[in-house]
């Protein structure tokens, strides 16, 4: 991933920042510029919630290369206390911890290491609460 | 009155036990449990650093404290494991926390002690009214190398205390630093593990510092031992703390509570202020708390702590560090351990 685009991205990254269109309330994440409800274009910053639970998820045994000593792992997809769903990868637990429902926490972690010269990349996964 | 107004700890859910440890170098484990008096250590995840860990400790910092991190004014992070050599671990961490960019920051080293060194200074900006609150985070991610005794104690954690004038649940009444130029430890730039030499580390490096810090501030304060609930001393093992405590003058009783290294390991600039963290968890108003921590070069840092009514109001708001310790534990064996700790060369992607 392109340096540019991981610093653009630190708000929803970092600190789970979503979009609240003005018009019609509807909470984007990531943010988006236009609303798909509306169309409205003006919106205000809403922070998302860091709980919620596990509305679907996969375990992956066989993940790309950079990812291959962390296996196997869960990806989910988390909705929030607000109703808000987003993917993430799940931390540190085993897959049979993780199900349809677990109750999750959204913690920051380092998403990506890279190479020795590279960026760093850090970001949000889910924990089993 | 200036003091800490939030304090919040991180410890990773894996460890491994001294029996792993020892089996795999085929050392005697309940000899090393008994000089050590370690029973496991916290492993960070493959997903976990100083950087991850500071930002976890410190969310739970400003959970108690209640604040808006907006009015946080510095972010000082002490570590001996910063993930980058250059770019500071705090210029991720505020922007994790919310508390950029009107905010100045910087990493601080010096062996165990930058944490409390990072405490030092937020205090000190917020004593002198230079900002509102100030952030002071001591975490490390550290390594010993296999097979070195380092191994059986070096781990993961940290702790993040808010400073601040209103609110305060524990006043900072004094702080002693003391300091000289000691090689007992280090590790020169471009080498993965440190060196140390060998029993060099005991009396004249920790001990000596440890004690004069320690003496020095009671002196200066006019307290005694038994003016003080708890103690804390920096950890780079069981024996070291208990020793040096006792001949401060303190019980083991005193020293219990912030004596976390038995269930954690040597978390090096995390050990004392997570000792103090967990003593923080408990207090009471009124509570008097001794902390003095070591860093190799060598130094340390006294701070007497004394908790007001508010401490027992923010307890609740943030898991506690015993708490962390006792519940969720992930044990690793060796094989795994190593490849958690990045210690065996893999094939390049
Ligand atoms: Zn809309």
């Amino acid at each position: 991933m392109l340096s540019p685009r991981y610093h653009r991205e630190i708000p929803q990254r970092y600190r789970l920042e979503a979009g609240k269109c003005t018009g019609c309330g509807k909470i984007h994440f990531p943010p988006r510029s236009v609303c798909k409800e509306c169309g409205g274009r003006a919106f205000e910053m809403e922070k998302l919630p860091s709980k919620g639970k596990v509305l679907t998820c996969t375990t992956v045994e066989i993940p790309p290369a950079e990812f291959d000593d962390q296996k196997p792992y869960v990806n989910a997809i988390v909705e929030l206390e607000n109703g808000v769903r987003l993917t993430c990868m799940v931390a540190e637990a085993p897959p049979d911890e993780v199900d349809v429902g677990t109750e999750v926490e959204l913690v920051f972690r380092r998403l990506r290491c890279g190479r020795e010269w590279e960026v760093l990349q850090y970001g949000y996964k889910a924990v089993v609460v | 009155m200036h003091g800490i107004v939030g304090w919040g700890s991180y410890v990773p859910r894996f460890r491994i036990k001294v029996e792993d440890i020892a089996g795999q170098w085929g050392a005697d484990a309940a000899a090393f449990k008994r000089g050590l008096l370690l029973e496991e250590k916290t492993v960070p995840g493959l997903d976990e650093d100083t950087i991850t860990i500071s930002v976890a400790a410190a969310r739970y910092a400003i959970a108690r404290a209640g604040i808006d991190p907006k009015d946080i004014g510095c972010c000082y992070i002490g570590s001996e494991s910063h993930p980058y050599a250059v770019k500071p671990s705090g210029t991720v961490v505020i922007d994790a926390i919310g508390a950029g960019p009107d905010c100045h920051v910087a990493d601080f080293e010096f062996a165990c002690k930058a944490g409390a060194e990072a405490m030092y200074v937020a205090y000190s900006h917020v004593k002198s009214g230079e900002m509102k609150y100030g952030l002071g985070i001591g975490a490390d991610t550290s390594q010993g190398a296999p097979g070195d005794a380092l191994e059986y104690t070096a781990s993961a954690g940290g702790s993040a205390f808010i400073m601040g004038a209103d609110n305060v649940a524990a006043e900072i009444v004094h702080t002693y630093s003391f300091t000289s130029d000691t090689p007992d430890f280090w590790r020169r730039e471009g080498e993965f593990y440190p060196r140390h030499a060998g029993r060099f580390t005991g009396d004249p490096a920790y001990f000596h510092h440890v004690g004069s810090a320690t003496n020095g501030i009671l002196e200066r304060s006019g307290m005694k031992p038994e003016d003080f609930r708890f103690a804390v001393f920096h950890m780079p093992n069981g024996k070291f703390p208990l020793r040096a405590g006792k001949k401060a003058g303190f019980t083991r009783e005193q020293m219990e509570q912030g004596w976390v290294v038995n269930l954690m390991g040597n978390t090096y600039s995390g050990s004392s202020p997570t000792g103090l963290a967990s003593c923080l968890d408990v207090a009471k108003p009124g509570d008097n708390i001794l902390v003095t921590s070591f860093g190799s070069g060598a130094g340390s840092d006294s701070f007497i702590i004394r908790c007001t009514d508010r401490v027992t109001e923010i307890q609740d708001k943030a898991p506690k560090v015993r708490d962390q310790l006792a519940k969720g534990r992930i044990h690793l064996d060796y094989g795994k351990y190593v490849a958690y700790r990045g210690k065996i060369r893999m094939n390049q992607l």
